[in-house]
């Protein structure tokens, strides 16, 4: 793949610029269209932005160690606590669950790319060029001060709109010789959501058109891997979950930046209606958090406990409940808001009936775990975390249904203990399973098992230490998003406890970070399976060559790799356990001490060639893969060139508008016009 | 030749590869359909739920309802005429697929024009965005209706010209039966917010 043929004839090309064709070196990471070089780009941006929100986190804890805290201004930590929120989640945890998706989803179900490779190029840089665009308001005065919930109308007055704390609200300052009213802060929040959004909205019909259609032979839905079912229901919520809060992000920025009455209550508009749509959006928002963690742990207690994964369409299904019930439990983000006793009553309803699903999957996960032969490996220390922290999140989110008990909580540091429960003993945990993991697939190198244990426990004390005073501090009355509070309340000393649990985590954080680095090249040979796992992401080598496999591998089973390594004696096809059997095979052969060699065919045959019985060698099966292209990068960069239209005034404005524009179009264009394969790009042969 | 296995994108154009038997970009866009219908859905509730919010600025009396009717006529029949460019492409006839998808436009851009027209007298009588909660909708929800006659005009230049190069041939007939479905969609939409904002205002009085 990596010898290509001689260079393009320049007749033939109609495109500006020469087809990028190479496919190594720093420029090709900006070119390219290969799902796992584009899944790595998403790791490593998605690691910065969660380094970044979580410098903003320890911002936050060291001004809430003490009362009456002096390290950050009000209006500092305004903007720091609400970038910390939306950086943690649009930034870091859901690219990371990209991140996940694009490297693996194509191995898993044994194809060669996603359906539609320069989009998937596209979403990466929308995503990052949206990451810029907001974290740019930093210089254009100010980052976003609303809270990432970004209610009305704070977020149309600004922070302050008397003024306390950064002197005349109504002031402007001048860039570039163009006058920017300070209230551009949430206009910034407004549009990089949007863009991000934009980035989403893509993944999301890339992926659902990824698993329904490009599936190896045999895979049937329901022989696909956990993680794969959990990318399809994160990707439908995606896809009609950020058009709602994209037209919230329309109205919000027409009333910011044009004048329009959708959310302000001096000219009949109604705050109300953006807390719908936000949390409408919102609680599916949490799932698309979530359920990446959820598919990864899934893959991986199996693995580590031997024995298939108990209720496989259990879990499944429950997965698909959450995607539809997800929908309709929104308003228990608003039980204060004063909806009435009907409304408060269904809500309430709803949410703990999600519960049940949510509590289905965590038995399954026991069930796999029990009376499994473990192997407490670093990937299976954070799954196991997750099962239990997520757990201790479930249960203080069933609390919240109940609505008195809500009005107790609401807007207190309870809340906060609750959802970082769940989206950091939750999702955080299970994506960084998932790191220790497939690190050895996308690198053909182990990570350090010493350090990998060191930061489970280290992360796992720090975590606790850290989120669980906030229990405490809530249900004595600490609210939330305050920027200090005053002595003599008693929530001194829980507050000190916490901030130092934020350090044992960043403490945490840093071994993972020096662990992922110095594995790179010193951490040991991995060989295409070294977890003896059961999914076909394992048949391939690491890592895999560019076009994944020379021959797409033929499913015959949900544990594809593991019934090849260890096919039940004198049957070709896999026994079908019961439901909640423990599936132990008649003379499974001793686990992780060897390789087996026979074949299901009797011949020897490793199970990780990637021949299939049946595959016809005479005929020679070459392919095409999609080959690099600058369009996605030029298309993506122009829509944030275009957003600042909004925030500068004209006739500087209007530069932005057109060459935003410009470059968006002409993305599109040359796009649309560039052959998806260049035909002089070389051929990867079988 | 070499032959292809499964390689992205490359079987976008022969459904029968896939597992679904449907191609890649036809299910990209019922994806994308789907979730359009949830943008709009967003921005035809903001607009019903401030259909009272007027403030004391002018309200549907501004409509006109034989003006908008017609345009509204003229949208429809090119739903019509998009599906006799695509009988066309699939027949192979592009001379005929030609005449019928430049008429498509022609009457996408008659609607957008009859918009930008309504517009301006809705501006001229004190209308616009920041008058009240009622025209914010009214103008959001419109517009981005307009947005998307005019995003689907833009495909179809393409589709023409992308023609007349011999780009497009009768085996790419279905990349049109895909802007179809999008141009379908579009109309359809119209078909909703023409009942909601325009006519039932009508009906009930509340335009007078
Ligand atoms: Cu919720």
């Amino acid at each position: 793949m990596t010898t290509l043929a001689e260079r393009p004839s320049a007749s033939r090309s109609r495109s500006p610029f020469r087809r990028p064709l190479a496919e190594t070196g720093l420029g090709s990471w900006f070119t390219t269209v290969d799902h796992k070089r584009i899944g790595i780009l998403y790791f490593v941006s998605a690691m910065v932005f969660f380094v970044i929100g979580g410098v903003e986190a320890l911002l936050i804890r060291l001004q809430l160690a003490t009362p009456d805290g002096q390290v950050l201004t009000i209006d500092q930590y305004n903007q720091i606590f609400t970038m910390h929120g939306l950086t943690m989640v649009f930034f870091a945890v859901m690219p990371l669950g990209s991140a996940f998706f694009n490297y693996l989803l194509p191995l898993m179900i044994g194809a060669r790319d996603v359906a539609f490779p320069r989009l998937n190029a596209f979403s990466y840089w929308v995503f990052l060029a949206a990451g810029l665009f907001i974290y740019s308001s930093v210089l254009l005065g100010g980052m976003p001060d609303g809270g990432w919930f970004g209610y009305a109308p704070l977020s149309l007055v600004g922070g302050d709109p008397l003024g306390y704390t950064i002197g005349d609200a109504t002031t402007t300052q001048t860039i570039a010789g163009n006058t920017v009213a300070e209230g551009q802060r949430m206009v910034f929040y407004s549009l990089g959501l949007q863009i991000a959004g934009i980035a989403s909205l893509a993944s999301a019909v890339n992926f659902i058109v990824t698993i329904l259609n490009m599936r190896a032979p045999g895979m049937t839905l329901m022989r696909m891997p956990v993680f794969v079912w959990m990318i399809l229901i994160v990707s439908f919520l995606m896809l009609f979950a950020m058009p709602v809060i994209g037209v919230a992000l329309w109205e919000l920025m027409m009333d910011t930046s044009f004048g329009a009455n959708f959310f302000d209550p001096a000219q009949g508009g109604d705050p109300v209606l953006w807390q719908h749509m936000f949390w409408l959006f919102g609680h599916p928002e949490v799932y698309i958090l979530i359920l990446p963690a959820f598919g990864i742990v899934s893959e991986i207690l199996p693995v580590f406990s031997r024995k298939p994964l108990f209720g496989y369409t259990a879990i499944v299904f429950s997965g698909i409940a959450i995607g539809f019930i997800g929908w309709g439990v929104w308003a228990h983000h608003m039980f204060a808001v004063g909806l009435g006793p009907v409304a408060n009553s269904a809500f309430g309803l709803s949410t703990m009936f999600i519960a049940v699903p949510t509590g289905i999957k965590i038995f399954n996960w026991i069930g796999t775990m029990w009376d499994g032969r473990l192997r407490l490996t670093t990937p299976m220390l954070f799954s196991i975390g997750l099962v239990a922290m997520f757990t201790i999140g479930g249960l203080s989110g069933v609390t919240h249904a109940v609505v008195p008990h809500n009005w107790q909580q609401t807007d207190t540091y309870y809340v906060v203990a609750h959802f970082h429960y769940v989206l950091f003993g939750g999702a955080i945990f299970g994506l960084m399973a998932g790191a220790y993991y497939w690190y050895p697939k996308a690198t053909g190198r182990l990570m350090n098992e010493r350090l990998g244990k060191a930061h489970f426990w280290i992360q796992l004390v720090g975590f606790n230490l850290t989120f669980a005073p906030h229990h405490i501090l809530g249900l004595n009355g600490m609210p939330r998003r305050v920027a200090t509070y005053e002595d003599g309340y008693g929530w001194n000393f829980w507050n000190l406890v916490s901030t130092v649990g934020a350090f044992v985590i960043a403490l945490g954080v840093l071994v993972f970070i020096i662990n992922l680095v110095i594995s790179y090249k010193r951490g040991a040979e991995a060989g295409p399976d070294p977890w003896d796992a059961r999914t076909v992401e394992w048949l391939t080598t690491s890592p895999p060559p560019p076009h994944n496999w020379d021959q797409v591998p033929n499913i015959r089973a949900r544990d594809e790799l593991w019934q090849r390594k260890y096919p039940t004696q004198g049957q070709r096809e896999q026994v079908r356990v019961p439901a909640g059997g423990s599936g132990e095979l008649e003379g499974d052969v001793a686990p992780g001490t060897t390789a087996p060699t026979e074949g299901t065919t009797g011949a020897t045959q490793s199970p990780y060639t990637i021949s299939d019985p049946g595959y016809d060698k005479g005929v020679r099966h070459d392919v095409h893969m999609p080959s690099p292209s600058y369009y996605p990068l030029i298309a993506a960069f122009g829509l944030p060139i275009a957003a600042y239209g909004v925030i500068f005034d004209q006739p500087a404005g209007f530069v932005f508008y057109a060459v935003g524009a410009l470059l968006v179009l002409g993305g599109l264009f040359g796009w649309v016009l560039e052959p998806p394969t260049d035909p002089s790009a070389e051929v990867a042969h079988q | 030749m070499t032959v292809d296995v499964h390689s992205p994108e490359s079987t976008a154009d022969h459904g029968h590869h896939t597992s679904l038997g449907i191609s890649n970009t036809k299910l990209a866009m019922w994806c994308f359909i789907g979730s359009e219908c949830l943008f709009f859905g967003a921005l035809i509730s903001a607009y019903l739920i401030y259909i009272n919010e007027r403030a004391d600025g002018p309200g549907a009396e501004l409509f006109d309802i034989e003006f908008t009717s017609a345009s509204t006529f003229i949208l429809l029949m090119s739903s019509l005429s998009m599906v006799l460019a695509l009988a066309g492409i699939q027949a192979g006839d592009m001379r005929r697929f030609r005449i019928w998808i430049v008429a498509t436009g022609l009457m996408g851009s008659v609607f957008l024009a009859g918009q930008i027209y309504e517009f301006t007298v809705f501006l001229s009588e004190g209308a616009n965005v920041t008058v009240s909660p009622f025209w914010s909708a009214f103008f959001l929800l419109t517009g981005f209706h307009g947005v998307h006659v005019a995003f689907g005009i833009l495909m179809l230049i393409a589709a023409w010209a992308s023609s007349l190069t011999g780009r497009l041939r009768m085996e790419n007939a279905e990349t049109i039966e895909n802007l179809g479905l999008y141009w379908h969609f579009v109309d359809v939409v119209w078909i909703l917010l023409f009942t909601l904002v325009y006519l039932i205002p009508a009906l009930g009085g509340g335009g007078s």
